[in-house]
């Protein structure tokens, strides 16, 4: 048995862009845990869609040996997690894992919202925060500034936090000392039944589903019959391992150990995250604290483009879901889309990532409705019913209240800004709750604002309102009752449900003339005049009509050439194969989908 | 009101046969313009003629041909001695009706009243000049190389020589025409005395420089309702000049129909001679290959590709395409021919069609309507299978 005085299991925490991954790379490269040829920035970005994007979307766990000062090896189990606020939830699914964290602050940028985010989960997890510096070699760094924005934060001497720079090295050495110093070894007991938790998974198309686990009682070993403590199915595990820094089988994992099992399932379900494995001779008695499910803060329809990919589409969310336990799904209709999903996500990058992996890494072809949020509605009968599909609403008669979910933000921003995001959250129907200087220049100012109001374009229009200062996080905290209505869109006079919505009562009218004009552009002419209405109820508030189309013909039709002629027709006409039948109007999958897309910047 | 049973019908009984020769010569390359034509190319002309001779002498079966048909490219870009030297070979490898229409296209820039006399000499009986609009600001647009004084002249000119039949092929719906524009187009070509007008609506073909100039927003593209606006001035104006719409594009006074175009859209077999030509036999259309450069030096094996349908496909195809004429499909020649009335084969989309006000359905035809003619796209489309 190993000695467990010389494992430290922590996390690298910041706000999004503050240098993680990068510090990673240099903490790689001490540990010489990756040869020099085969180094590449931010090497735990391994994602095709993380280093296009320049972003960690999943965190990712890597055991490394450490030779420290003191001479003795170290065997660190580092977590590198994203920052972005979507992706909180990847946080704190790592922080279980972990002993310690170390906070990084952008020397340039100072606190910013995730900064804190993610510091009260380190703290609300019990961990030791090592804060520190990073980017001093910035010329804008002002590393005197963010130390003393951190001491008055976490309440410790402002000489005390150290001063690091991923890009160089520097003080890379030291950090980890600190590490060392700081970082309590695993506690929990070897001798114990097994109790490993999940927290995290991966699906692998040949070996099924691959559970990243941190063992914190007894052990892990290849062969051993084990038991999900949620759900009571039993395993026999294929293989346990190690990332160092890819997946490298061992004998076993002990208690402490950060690494992988595979339980040989290819059941999602079988193998849940936050679950806990435990032998199935010698059961444990009680599971580890597991996770809080996420709660999604986003809705969206998801279908197939070709309705002959719903089944495909099913199985990609099965296997994506054991990547991103995160993102939610059930079976939906849509008379305008056909079969689908509807999907809850944390945020809209969120939303944008599922559909761009499931497209890339399944092939598949999607369309994405107006993401919205969920509402909850008192029936006149008294029954509460929670609606996160628009097309779903009662009718307006049935029902005695809708409730919109409320979101707690925190914004940091540069002085200067705060009048213009005042304005912003008053326009969004914003309630300021509280407001103060984080240092003589930078303030922090909390709202609460309906969710659906956030979940638009407000991240985009405080950041440009900041020029790229000011910083966001929020999360969800309670319904409130609202006057909101169902806006639906009527082509030909049938509803066309992936465009309803719901609007506070004072935007119906705008959002209903957005619409149908939008519409009338997007629409090509019929055979007929079509009309485009937008109605609350049975009341139209706003109509236009896109007037029949009036040519339609192969000018030339000679020099003897008719199968060109044909040939063409029968193209136009597989186009119009492709189009969605909406009534007895034909639109375009492109013009469904620009008249779904959020933005409407022309 | 048109009496639509004295116009020609699809399918036609008595299946005539055509001969179509390709000339790809042009003065300049019109930016719009998709067909297969190619500018300055003159080192070509002459093994070009020898080519198409040989291939001409290949085909000769010494059976009859109602039509001859010379289309381009520019055809007079040959002279009238080279052209009346082909026409012979053509007389002497088929067995040429009497009474043939014998047919070419010209353009006003490449032509003099001498060439209409030579042409005439040489036993053409019908030309077809480009004209395409008779405003200045038009034709420039196009890239044409003529001004509206020279085709004005070039009609005269062909009138005067004494055709059995002149046409003018006219465009309208060009970016910057206005409705008066084309209506003195159209009043023009028809002061000339010509007795066949063919009016096509500009269209941006793919792969032509105008496709590539509007994509990149250096010019406009026609619009539909105003090409829809200027259709219905041509459907007013040309048949109160006696001349009746006997097909989509096509308006002629009575018997001044080109027979050689009848022949396609009515279903009958054509030889197709010269770069990129098409030919269909008993319904196996074949094509050739359409680079002159490559047809002189392929030659004989001058055929690409060929394609046999299936006899449903080939049913389909002859609806559609006779449905382009104005007196339509005949019902019983048509069940005749292809076993079948079309109303009882595509009863639901016919109906639909008809619903729609685009076709009219009697006891003897299927006609498109007079909303119809515009939109025949999407009747033809629903016959696809
Ligand atoms: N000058 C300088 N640039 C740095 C340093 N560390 C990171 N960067 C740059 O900052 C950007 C973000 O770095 P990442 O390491 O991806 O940041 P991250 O915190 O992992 O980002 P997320 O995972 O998306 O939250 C990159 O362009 C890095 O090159 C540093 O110490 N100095
Ligand atoms: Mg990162």
């Amino acid at each position: 048995m190993k000695d467990r005085s010389l494992v430290r299991a922590f996390s690298l925490i910041a706000h999004v862009d503050h240098g993680k991954s990068t510090l990673a790379d240099r903490i790689l490269q001490v540990c010489k845990a990756v040869p020099e040829r085969e180094m590449r920035e931010q090497y735990l970005d391994r994602m095709d869609l993380e280093r296009e994007r320049g972003i960690t979307i999943k965190a990712q766990a890597i055991r490394l040996q450490y030779p420290a000062k003191d001479g003795k090896t170290y065997e660190l189990n580092l977590i590198d997690t994203p920052g972005h606020v979507d992706f909180s939830y990847e946080v704190s699914r790592s922080l279980a894992a972990c002993d310690g964290v170390i906070l990084l602050v952008d020397a340039a940028q100072g606190i910013e919202a995730q900064t804190l985010a993610n510091l009260y989960l380190a703290i609300e997890a019990g961990l030791e925060v090592i804060p520190a510096v990073n980017k001093i070699d910035l010329p804008a760094a002002d590393p005197e500034r963010v130390s003393a924005e951190l001491s008055s934060l976490i309440g410790i001497d402002p000489g005390s936090v150290l001063r690091v720079s991923g890009k160089t090295g520097a003080g890379v050495v030291e950090l980890l000392e600190e590490v060392i110093r700081r970082v309590p070894s695993p506690k929990g007991a070897p001798e114990d039944p097994t109790r490993a938790l999940i927290f995290d998974s991966t699906y692998d198309n040949y070996r099924g589903v691959v559970s990243f686990v941190r063992v914190l009682d007894g052990e892990l070993t290849a062969r051993q019959k084990v038991k999900m403590m949620a759900t009571g199915s039993l395993h026999e595990l294929e293989e346990v391992g190690v990332f160092a820094p890819t997946m490298m089988p061992v004998k076993k994992l002990e208690a402490g150990d950060v690494g992988y099992a595979i339980p040989g399932v290819k059941n999602v379900r079988e193998a849940k995250v936050g679950d806990t494995i435990t032998d199935a001779a010698r059961p444990a008695d009680e599971p580890l604290h597991g996770y809080r499910e996420p709660k999604p803060m986003v809705w969206a329809g998801l279908y197939p483009t070709d309705g002959d990919q719903y089944a495909d589409l099913r199985d990609a969310l099965d296997k994506l879901r054991l990547n991103d336990a995160a993102f939610v799904y059930e079976p939906e209709t849509s008379q305008a889309l056909g079969f689908g999903f509807r999907c809850g996500f944390l945020g809209l990058l969120h939303m944008d990532i599922v559909r761009e992996r499931l497209e890339r890494e399944f092939d598949l072809d999607l369309l994405i409705t107006v993401p919205s949020v969920a509402y909850e509605v008192v029936r006149v009968t008294g029954e509460v019913i929670s609606v996160h599909n628009p097309a779903e609403m009662p009718d307006p008669a049935a029902i005695q209240e809708i409730r919109e979910p409320l979101a707690a933000a925190m914004i940091i921003t540069p002085k200067e800004f705060l009048g213009t995001l005042m304005e912003l959250c008053q326009e969004r129907r914003g309630e300021m709750k509280e407001m103060h200087y984080l240092s003589e220049d930078r303030v922090e100012i909390r709202y609460h604002l309906p969710l659906a109001e956030m979940i638009v374009d407000f991240f985009d229009q405080l950041k440009s309102r900041t020029r790229g200062y000011g910083s966001l996080d929020y999360e969800a905290i309670g319904y409130r009752p609202e006057d909101l209505v169902k806006v639906e869109i009527l082509l030909h006079g049938e509803p066309v449900d992936a465009f309803s919505s719901i609007v506070h009562k004072e935007r119906a009218y705008t959002y209903g003339r957005k619409m149908v004009e939008k519409l009338r552009e997007l629409v090509p002419r019929q055979m007929f005049d079509v009309a485009v209405q937008a109605s609350i109820g049975s009341r139209i508030i706003a109509r236009e009509t896109i007037r029949a189309r009036r040519k339609d013909v192969l000018a030339k039709c000679y020099g003897g050439d008719i199968t060109r002629k044909r040939k063409l027709l029968e193209k136009q006409k597989a186009g119009k194969r492709r189009m969605k039948q909406v009534g007895s109007v034909e639109i375009p999958q492109e013009a469904f989908m620009a008249a779904l897309r959020l933005d409407d910047k022309k | 009101m048109t009496n639509t049973l004295l116009l020609p019908t699809a399918p036609a009984l008595r299946l005539a046969r055509g001969v179509y020769v390709h000339i790809p010569f042009c003065l300049v390359h019109c930016p719009y313009c998709d067909f297969n034509a190619h500018a300055g190319m003159d080192d070509v002309k002459g093994p070009y003629v020898e080519a198409l001779l040989k291939e001409i002498r290949a085909a000769a079966d010494g059976a009859p041909v109602d039509t001859m048909f010379f289309g381009g490219g520019t055809p007079t870009e040959l002279s009238p001695g080279e052209l009346g030297r082909i026409l012979r070979v053509l007389r002497e490898s088929f067995e040429v009706a009497p009474d043939a229409e014998v047919a070419i296209e010209a353009n006003p820039e490449s032509t003099t009243r001498a060439t209409f006399d030579g042409l005439l000499a040489a036993g053409f009986t019908r030309v077809s000049l480009g004209v395409q609009s008779l405003a200045p600001h038009v034709l420039k647009w196009l890239g044409r190389a003529h001004t509206p004084e020279r085709a004005r002249a070039a009609l005269a000119d062909a009138e005067a020589a004494g055709f059995d039949h002149v046409n003018a092929d006219l465009i309208f719906g060009t970016p910057g025409e206005s409705l008066e524009d084309w209506r003195a187009s159209l009043e023009g070509v028809l002061a000339t005395g010509v007795d066949h007008v063919s009016t096509y609506a500009l269209q941006v073909e793919e792969r032509t420089p105008l496709a590539s100039w509007v994509a990149r927003g250096l010019r406009q593209a026609p619009d539909d309702d105003d090409q829809a606006d200027r259709y219905e001035l041509a459907a007013g104006l040309l048949p109160a000049a006696g001349l009746e719409r006997y097909e989509i594009s096509n308006w002629a006074k009575p018997g001044a129909w080109s027979r050689h175009n009848l022949c396609y859209w009515t279903g009958g077999d054509y030889l197709g001679f010269g770069a990129g030509a098409h030919g269909h036999r008993h319904g196996r259309r074949s094509w050739n290959v359409s680079s002159p450069r490559t047809y002189v030096a392929r030659s004989p094996a001058v055929e690409e590709g060929w394609e046999e349908l299936p006899a449903a496909e080939r049913a389909a195809e002859a609806a559609i395409v006779g449905l382009r004429l104005a007196g339509g499909l005949d019902r019983a020649r048509f069940a005749e021919v292809w076993g079948m009335d079309p109303v009882v084969r595509w009863e639901g989309e016919l109906r639909e069609a008809a619903g729609l006000g685009l076709i009219r359905i009697t006891e003897q035809a299927v006609a498109l309507t007079e909303r119809g003619f515009f939109l025949w796209g999407h009747v033809a489309r629903s016959l696809l299978s």
